[in-house]
């Protein structure tokens, strides 16, 4: 029988590597990816949810999220674009204007 | 009439305005005539005003007049108002004729002066606040005044500002009587808080309600401004450096008028200290003794100054003891009755030596005085004639007053009455002693201006010793060379002799005929060199001998000096002070002096001695002692003072207490002659190095003032600038450390900030979990 | 913006919003010069002076207008415009005896501060910020409206910090950073102390409003908030006074202060405390007024004293006179809290002398600076044979600082003295001592300057200018004026106060004013000021 757990363990499971992947990772693509991958790992769980609990509000909440997520890869690629268009492969760390 | 008293303050007042508008331009001797017309016009308004007054019924006799209102706010209001009374009169009368009369001596003194018009433009004005002091009827007016006349004085002290002592001088009189304005000051406001009034009428009017605590305070606030003013004991520092103005400022501000201005209060609050010596009497003994105790110690002081105008300063600040005493004996009459002598002796007495400093080319020194009776015969008649009034022979005007004095003081009973009496008496004697020797030392004697005076001579003999002692020193050295080119000298002829030696050897082994020639002219030249070096030898030992001798005699003259200097003795008493052996070393300021030639003043000058001569002689008429309807100026304060005074002494004992006090300034007087005019005691056993430095005291405060007062002030300075700022700014460095160590926590790294939400939403998490589970 | 202006004070007399225009003709006046090109150098100090000139006879006709038998507000609007209506925010102007002669001084002190010193360098920001500073000052002064208050107060902060920083001498970036942060911290616990009064009103009757008059009278607060609460206004004013211990940043601003801004700065912003202590301290808050009155009346006589100490053995002699602001201004806060008709009258007239006399002597100070290039004590020396009328106006004005009598100096520290002896005779003892150390630094001073033989530089000092002299000119004739005859100034002073001692006796249990044990009841000066005053009035 599938139950919504199967679905909150992959969704935990996916949310991890993503989080682990923004800490680890330098590139500032792949970090781009892994919070893209965090984003869908909360929309399984929204999904799982709304599946289990057989409630539509789940389901319009991940449309919601894909939608800020779209707009978010617009801004968020047009900001590592220019920052690449400024200095060659520069990595996240290398990124540290804002410091006080 | 009395209308007329408006005019009074406001002639001078004009002067003034009129001289600072165009005084400059009016120049010598204009503005001074024009200072001297307004005070003038103010004396003659005054005598006008006086008639008014007299005119009027007894009870009537205290008109007030009113200006405008001054200061109102809330409960306290305070008109600028006169009191014209015979009390503020009388004051007036003497303030404005003394003051007309220094004014026109000042036209003569102030000759060539180059601010002259603005000495003026001061004078007027000091006499302008002078009677608003006289004619406030009120505290604050007369504080208006107070203030007024010490501003003045500052300004006329320091006239001559380029000189470091006066500017110093006109600032220490300032402070010194600033401590008496706080006294003065929390005087009045006592007066309002408790009383709501500060006119002197209502004041006297309320006295007998206020409790002695209060009554006490006041008058010894009141006292405290006294103190500064009148230049009494701890506050008379100011006064004998005072000195440094102007005479004519010595003669008006700082003997005849501003100095008075203390008694006066006290005169003008008589109802306060008639209730203190009924309910409180050690408040008025307070008074009493340190009335007296000034005047006792500043005329032990005056014995010893060296100064014309110091022993003046130092017998004004004793005389004013004296009136002091006589106010905290509750004789008011008598007190007010010395003022006015006093003004006219004293004002005479300055104005004299004023003459004499002008006639002797500003020198203020006593000991180059002598013999000037001959030489300015005006000025040493009418200054005898202040001598004798302030030495308290009879029938001239000081010995009546200051009389009356001493018979107060012994009147008040008890052995308290008797030592005040004592002290006074003995004073008496000390004024009688120091006054006699100034002008022994002046006006008797011989001329001596042109000789040395004891430092000049020790100078003189010092310089002549240092003469001998280089002449020595340079012989020796003379001496030495000499001797030195003789051996050079010797050293030279053995040379030359021994090369004529060589040469006659070289003759002899000469081989041929042309060598043999050629050796004989070297022979002839080494003989030549010998001859000419024993010649030189010979010089040699002449020149050496002859320094030798120059300097044996050199040192035989410094032996001389010496043993001369120290066999040198001391003048006898009254022996002219020569410089013996070295005459020749006098300074240069002797022969200057030896050539100026003293003079008398001209007549703006002597007018006004003249006048107060006479005035010095009869102003003993004013208040006779003999009879009721002799004491005129007693029926005249009579409304003014609530207290009339009725001496319980007998009418014998009055006439053994006069009789003692004559006793006493004669025996002072012929102290001084036998002294300084028979020569037959040395001056210095009296004139001890302690009574000319004032005991001392006047340098123990400006060591106190200089040293541990200004550390206190330099502390706060530094406390200020490092605990106080210090602490502000230990803050602000405390902010901005604080900011750079949280500062290093904004990395700039992305993935740090990460780190620190995964961290903090895990933290979050497990804290919900388990209160889920709790 | 002009419409809501002008319609604040169409009340039924008064056509011409004339406080409104006390502050926005130096407003325009600043912007106009902040409009004019850098090259055209006269204009900018031209229009500066014609904005502030005006100003000062718009403030005259104020005190002409001024009706003396009225102790409450006048030329205030009955409907003043509201700004913000939820928040009860309103332009609301209005002057009584205690702003009354703050307001005029503003009004003649900037005229002269722009007159009497040129700018060393950039005229056109120095004239901008100078009119926008009066703008701000008058507007502390005038405004009943708490909001419109604090605006003000902090506005005048930012003109005076470039005054400072941009045209001071020496170590002026310090002292201007320092006044600035000081009086930012001051004023940052009060802008929370507006607000709670304002919530408190609000809780208690259901109106939000700024209005000084609404929240004096409603008092709604308990007396522990309302005590909290004053200590944070009193920080802020503190802060500006100065008071010891938090005077630090005035002889530093002081020193490093370009002449005018000196001038200003003890003439007129100084006052913005004191008079808030009145407005927004006794007023406001009587009840803890009262109740903190002897901790203030003694940290005042320790300004007093402190100050005069300090000043003793200053060096320099700019810092000299600022020191003796501290002295001064201490006697103004010892007035100000014992709280009696005389003292509070003395505390108003004192602000006004001190402007004076103070302001005065910045002036000459400055100018001495401006021919010596030093401002050290030891270096300056017989200056009073080289120049005489500056050594005579120097006298003259000095005489008034030390309190002589007839000159303004005198009447305010009097008045203040014999009110705080009725209130606290051994405060006012203590106090008065500080009499004395006044004639000691400044005459210290005044001898080591003038007096003496002069070398040097010293010897060939010029003497005052024509425009020097037109500036004192009418500072000397007011000094003398107000020494005579104060008349004028403390009965339009007078009924104000009387007004707001009636406030805080109403509203404080068992408080009365202090008085004298009066054994003689006064009554010749009543008669005749009522007389005279029925004269006068037809």
């Amino acid at each position: 029988m599938l139950t919504p757990t199967y679905y909150l363990v992959l969704s935990a499971l996916v949310f991890s590597i993503g989080a682990v992947g923004v800490l680890v990772r330098r590139n500032p693509l792949v970090m781009f990816m892994c919070v893209e991958l965090m984003l869908n790992a909360v929309n399984l769980t929204f999904i799982g949810l709304a599946w289990g609990l057989n409630d539509i509000g789940g389901q319009v909440s991940v449309f919601f999220v894909m939608v800020v997520a779209a707009a978010e890869v617009v801004v968020g690629l047009a900001i590592v674009v220019a920052i690449m268009r400024r200095r060659d492969g520069a990595t996240a760390d290398d990124l540290s204007v804002l410091r006080g | 009439m009395v209308d007329f008293v408006y005019l009074v303050p406001l002639f001078p007042l004009l002067g003034f305005i009129s001289l600072m508008l165009v005084g400059r331009r009016l120049g010598e001797p204009a503005a001074g005539y024009l200072a001297t017309a307004a005070c003038g016009g103010a004396f003659a308004s005054t005598v006008v005003t006086f008639f008014g007054i007299r005119g009027l019924e007894e009870e009537e006799r205290q008109v007030t007049k009113t200006l405008f209102n001054w200061v109102i706010a809330g409960d306290f209001g305070v008109d600028v108002a006169f009191l014209v009374d015979p009390l503020s009169v009388a004051m007036m009368l003497f303030v404005t004729g003394i003051g007309t009369l220094i004014h026109l001596y000042s036209v003569g003194y102030m000759h060539g002066d180059p601010n002259f018009s603005k000495f003026f433009i001061y004078l007027n004005m000091f006499v302008f606040s002078m009677l608003i002091l006289v004619l406030g009827d009120n505290l604050l007016l007369t504080f208006l005044g107070w203030e007024g006349v010490g501003a003045c004085s500052y300004f006329l002290v320091s006239f001559w500002f380029t000189e470091e002592k006066n500017a110093m001088a006109g600032k220490k009189a300032f402070v010194t009587n600033r401590v008496g304005d706080w006294g003065f000051m929390v005087a009045t406001f006592l007066a309002f808080a408790t009383i709501g009034s500060i006119d002197y009428l209502t004041i006297n009017g309320t006295a007998a309600q206020l409790s002695t605590p209060v009554l006490a305070a006041l008058i010894l606030l009141l006292f405290v401004g006294v103190m500064g003013k009148s230049a009494q004991f701890p506050l008379y520092l100011w006064l004998p450096d005072a000195m440094a103005g102007p005479t004519p400022v010595s003669a008006l501000i700082h003997a005849a008028t501003m100095v008075t201005s203390g008694v006066y209060l006290l005169t003008r609050v008589n109802g306060l200290i008639y209730e203190a010596l009924l309910h409180a009497q050690w408040v008025t003994n307070i008074i009493a003794w340190v009335g007296v105790g000034t005047a006792f110690f500043a005329a032990t002081i005056a014995i010893a100054q060296t100064d014309i105008k110091k022993v003046l300063a130092y017998s004004t600040v004793s005389q004013l003891g004296y009136m002091v005493l006589a106010v905290g004996s509750g004789v008011f009459v008598a007190a007010i009755f010395h003022m006015i002598t006093h003004a006219f002796f004293k004002a005479l007495l300055f104005l004299g030596s004023g003459s004499v400093i002008h006639g002797m080319d500003d020198d203020q020194d006593m000991r180059r005085y002598g013999g000037l009776r001959k030489l300015m015969p005006i000025t040493s008649a009418t200054f005898i004639i202040g001598w004798l009034a302030i030495a308290g022979v009879p029938p001239f005007a000081g010995f009546w007053s200051k009389d009356e004095i001493l018979l107060s003081a012994w009147d008040l009973g008890g052995l308290n009455g008797k030592l005040l009496w004592f002290f006074g008496l003995i004073t008496a004697l000390m004024t009688a002693f120091y006054m006699s020797r100034q002008v022994f030392m002046t006006f008797y004697g011989d001329y001596r201006f042109g000789d040395p005076d004891a430092d000049e001579v020790d100078e003189a003999w010092a310089a002549y010793l240092a003469h001998a002692q280089d002449a020595k020193l340079e012989a020796g050295t003379a001496a030495d060379d000499a001797i030195e080119a003789h051996t050079k000298a010797v050293a030279a002829l053995e040379t030359a002799r021994e090369a004529y030696v060589d040469a006659q050897i070289e003759l002899s082994q000469a081989a041929d005929e042309e060598a043999t020639v050629a050796a004989q002219k070297v022979v002839d030249a080494k003989s030549t060199a010998v001859d000419k070096a024993e010649a030189a030898e010979e010089k040699a030992q002449a020149a050496r001998d002859e320094a030798g001798a120059v300097a044996k005699a050199a040192s035989q003259a410094d032996a001389d000096a010496r043993s001369e200097a120290s066999r040198r003795v001391e003048p006898a008493p009254g022996e002219q002070l020569t410089a013996g052996a070295a005459s020749e070393f006098v300074p240069a300021a002797v022969k200057q002096r030896a050539e100026h030639h003293p003079h008398e003043s001209n007549w703006q000058m002597t007018t006004p001695l003249v006048v107060l001569a006479v005035l010095s002689i009869f102003g003993g008429l004013l208040n006779l002692p003999f009879t009721s309807d002799l004491h005129f100026l007693e029926h005249w304060l009579e409304p003014s003072i609530v207290f009339e005074h009725k001496f319980a002494a007998s009418g014998l004992t009055k006439w053994i207490l006069a009789i003692v006090s004559i006793v006493a300034g004669g025996i002072g007087i012929m102290g001084a002659v036998m002294i300084y005019l028979k020569h037959n005691a040395d001056p210095k056993k009296i004139e001890k190095p302690i009574l000319l430095d004032a005991w001392g005291y006047d340098r123990a405060v400006s060591a106190f003032m200089g040293g541990p007062g200004a550390k206190m002030f330099e502390g706060i300075a530094w406390l200020d600038a490092n605990i106080v700022d210090g602490m502000v700014n230990g803050t602000g460095s405390f902010v901005r450390g604080s900011g750079s160590a949280v500062r290093r926590l904004q990395s700039g790294l992305v993935r740090s900030y990460a780190l620190g939400i995964t961290l903090g939403s895990v933290a979050l998490l497990a804290w919900f979990l388990v209160r889920v589970a709790a | 913006m002009t419409n809501f202006l002008v319609a604040a004070e169409s009340s039924a007399e008064l056509s011409f919003p004339v406080l409104t225009s006390l502050i926005v003709v130096p407003f325009l006046g600043a912007v106009l010069v902040a409009l004019v090109p850098k090259a055209r150098v006269e204009a900018h100090r031209l229009i500066a002076l014609m904005a502030s000139v005006i100003t000062g006879a718009l403030s005259v006709w104020v005190l002409l207008t001024f009706d003396r038998t009225d102790g409450g507000f006048q030329f205030r609007s009955d409907d003043p415009n509201v700004w913000i209506e939820s928040l009860g925010i309103r332009w609301d102007l209005a002057v009584d005896g205690i702003s009354l002669f703050l307001v005029v001084l503003t009004g003649f002190l900037f005229p002269l501060a722009i007159i009497g010193v040129k700018p060393e360098h950039s005229p056109k920001s120095y004239f901008a910020w100078i009119i926008l500073l009066e703008a701000g000052v008058m507007g502390v002064f005038m405004s009943l409206d708490l909001f419109f208050f604090f605006v003000f107060f902090e506005v005048v902060l930012v003109p005076m910090y470039f005054l400072i920083g941009t045209w001071g001498h020496g170590n002026r970036i310090y002292a201007a950073t320092k006044f600035f942060l000081f009086t930012m911290f001051g004023s940052a616990l009060m802008m929370i102390g507006i607000l709670a009064i304002v919530f408190f009103h609000e809780s208690a009757t259901g109106i939000v409003t700024f209005d000084v008059v609404a929240l004096a009278e409603g008092q709604n607060w308990g007396v522990d908030a309302g005590r909290w609460i004053f200590l944070s206004f009193v920080l802020a004013f503190s802060v500006k006074v100065p008071v010891f211990p938090v005077h630090t940043w005035l002889p530093d601003a002081h020193t490093e202060a370009p002449t005018a801004g000196s001038v200003i700065l003890a003439g007129v912003m100084l006052k913005l405390g004191t008079y808030g202590f009145f407005r927004f301290g006794l007023y406001l808050f009587p009840e803890a007024a009262t109740w903190f009155a002897p901790v203030l009346m003694i940290l005042g006589t320790v300004g007093i004293l402190y100050g005069a100490a300090a000043a003793t053995v200053q060096k320099d002699l700019k810092r000299l006179v600022a020191y003796s602001s501290v002295a001064h201004l201490g006697f103004i806060v010892l007035g100000t809290f014992a709280i009696t008709t005389e003292s509070l009258t003395g505390s108003v007239v004192q602000m006004v002398n001190h402007g004076l006399s103070t302001g005065a002597l910045f002036f000459l100070v400055g100018w001495m600076y401006e021919r010596r290039h030093t401002r050290q004590i030891a270096e300056l020396g017989g200056l009073q044979k080289a120049a005489p009328v500056f050594a005579a106006m120097f006298t003259l004005v000095m005489l008034s600082s030390i309190g002589l009598p007839g000159l303004n100096g005198f009447v305010g520290e009097f008045l203040i003295l014999l009110g705080a002896f009725v209130a606290n005779p051994w405060i006012a003892s203590v106090a008065a001592t500080g009499v004395i150390f006044a004639a000691v630094y400044l005459l210290w001073a005044y001898q080591r300057v003038f007096h003496g033989k002069a070398e040097g530089d010293n010897a060939t000092m010029e003497d005052l200018r024509p425009n020097e002299l037109l500036v004192l000119f009418p500072m000397i004739v007011l000094i003398i004026f107000l020494g005579v005859y104060p008349k004028p100034m403390i009965e339009r002073i007078e009924p104000s106060i009387e007004v707001l001692v009636a406030h805080i006796d109403a509203n404080v249990d068992g408080w009365t004013e202090p008085t004298a044990d009066v054994l003689v009841a006064e009554e010749s000066h009543d008669e005749g000021e009522e007389e005279e005053e029925e004269g006068e009035s037809e």
